[in-house]
């Protein structure tokens, strides 16, 4: 169903493209669609270009329309903003540079937490272990060999 | 566990609180410009009588870009005095201050031009791409061109008089043919410095 609905839009958008008689690439809606949805609308709070109903963000969604277009692909439109906004114009930062980082961390941090875990239990049980052994030692042997005596007394 | 293994767990902390603590004194608003350094985009757009104004047939002079748009209260009106009285004041040394109205309609935007009588040129940018070529996130926000056309300096907030003059007397007093200047000078200002 979202296929029909994406060709027919297709099929809509490159009709107009033909009818306006412009020398154009037919745009895949989808695939405007996603680009708006990895740029942060610029006068929003955490908002991409695709969800705002924003004029700015309108005229993003129009600019990346025309670029697709021109027959530039994705990459392309998506620096053409980064080059004028930075990387802050990504929803999502990218998984290179510096900001490689920001991915990491958090593994990193899982990682180092379980392995900080799995050694703060070791020592308990350690611990633990440590502390009932010596009570299993100073059983008196007299009192080893009475209870030894009376459980072979149950037995038989 | 040994002594310096009971210290590394709250020292590890540190390095995560020193980065919040650090997180919450920027400014988040405060977003540096990748377009500081380098040549400010071309653009040719109607002023409010529709007659066309093209940011090239300024070259040569220092043009101060101001974004504005007249819902943008209270800034853009505490500083539309400012960028009038400047303009005045400066534009005998070959200085430019050209308004770019945003996101506004012709009527409020013209109303604002006569509440302030603001005589420099003002241009409407009706769909917005000289906005979005100039990486706009919201209004005020103005640019400072040095007279080879490159972007020396992006002021975000509104303008002061001691942020015009500190900006524009250093491009200003560069010749028409000096050479061009390195990234190094350039740098974006802040909104409340």
């Amino acid at each position: 169903m979202t296929r029909l609905i994406v060709v027919a839009a297709w099929l809509v958008i490159a009709s107009a493209q033909t009818s306006v008689g412009q020398q154009a690439v037919p745009i895949n809606d989808r695939e405007a669609y996603e680009i708006a949805l990895q740029l942060r609308c610029v006068v929003c709070q955490n908002l991409s270009v695709a969800d705002s109903p924003s004029e700015m963000a309108q005229q993003m969604r129009a600019i990346v329309r025309e670029r697709l277009a021109m027959g530039e692909r994705p990459e392309q439109v998506i620096q053409y903003f980064v080059d004028r906004y930075g990387e802050w114009i990504l929803l999502a930062p990218r998984r290179r540079g510096f900001t490689l980082l920001v991915w990491l961390f958090p593994i990193v941090a899982v990682a180092v937490g379980l392995a900080v875990t799995g050694l703060v239990v070791a020592r308990w049980r350690r611990r633990a272990e440590a502390q009932r052994r010596p009570a299993d030692l100073t059983i008196d042997p007299a009192i080893r060999e009475r209870i030894r005596r009376e459980l072979e007394a149950e037995d038989g | 566990m040994t002594r310096a293994w009971r210290w590394l767990i709250p020292l590890s902390a540190v390095p995560v609180i020193a980065l919040l603590a650090y997180g919450f004194r920027v400014n988040p608003r405060d977003i540096p410009s990748p377009l500081v350094g380098r040549p400010a985009a071309e653009f040719t757009l109607a002023t409010f009588s529709g007659e066309p104004l093209a940011l090239e047939s300024h070259r040569g002079k220092v043009v101060v870009l101001n974004f504005w748009a007249s819902w943008c209260y209270p800034a853009c009106y505490e500083e539309a005095p400012v960028l009038e009285r400047n303009w005045r004041a400066y534009r005998d040394r070959g200085l430019v201050v050209i308004g770019v109205d945003i996101q506004d309609t012709a009527e409020a935007a013209q109303k604002f031009i006569r509440q302030f009588g603001l005589t420099f040129p003002n241009v409407r940018d009706v769909d917005g791409k000289v906005s979005i070529e100039y990486g706009i996130y919201g209004v005020p926000e103005t640019f400072f061109l040095d007279r080879q056309g490159r972007i020396r300096a992006k002021h975000v907030g509104a303008v002061t008089d001691e942020v015009f003059r500190r900006e524009v007397e250093p491009l200003l007093s560069e010749g028409a043919s000096a050479t061009t200047p390195t990234g190094a000078s350039a740098r974006p200002t802040g909104a409340d410095s």
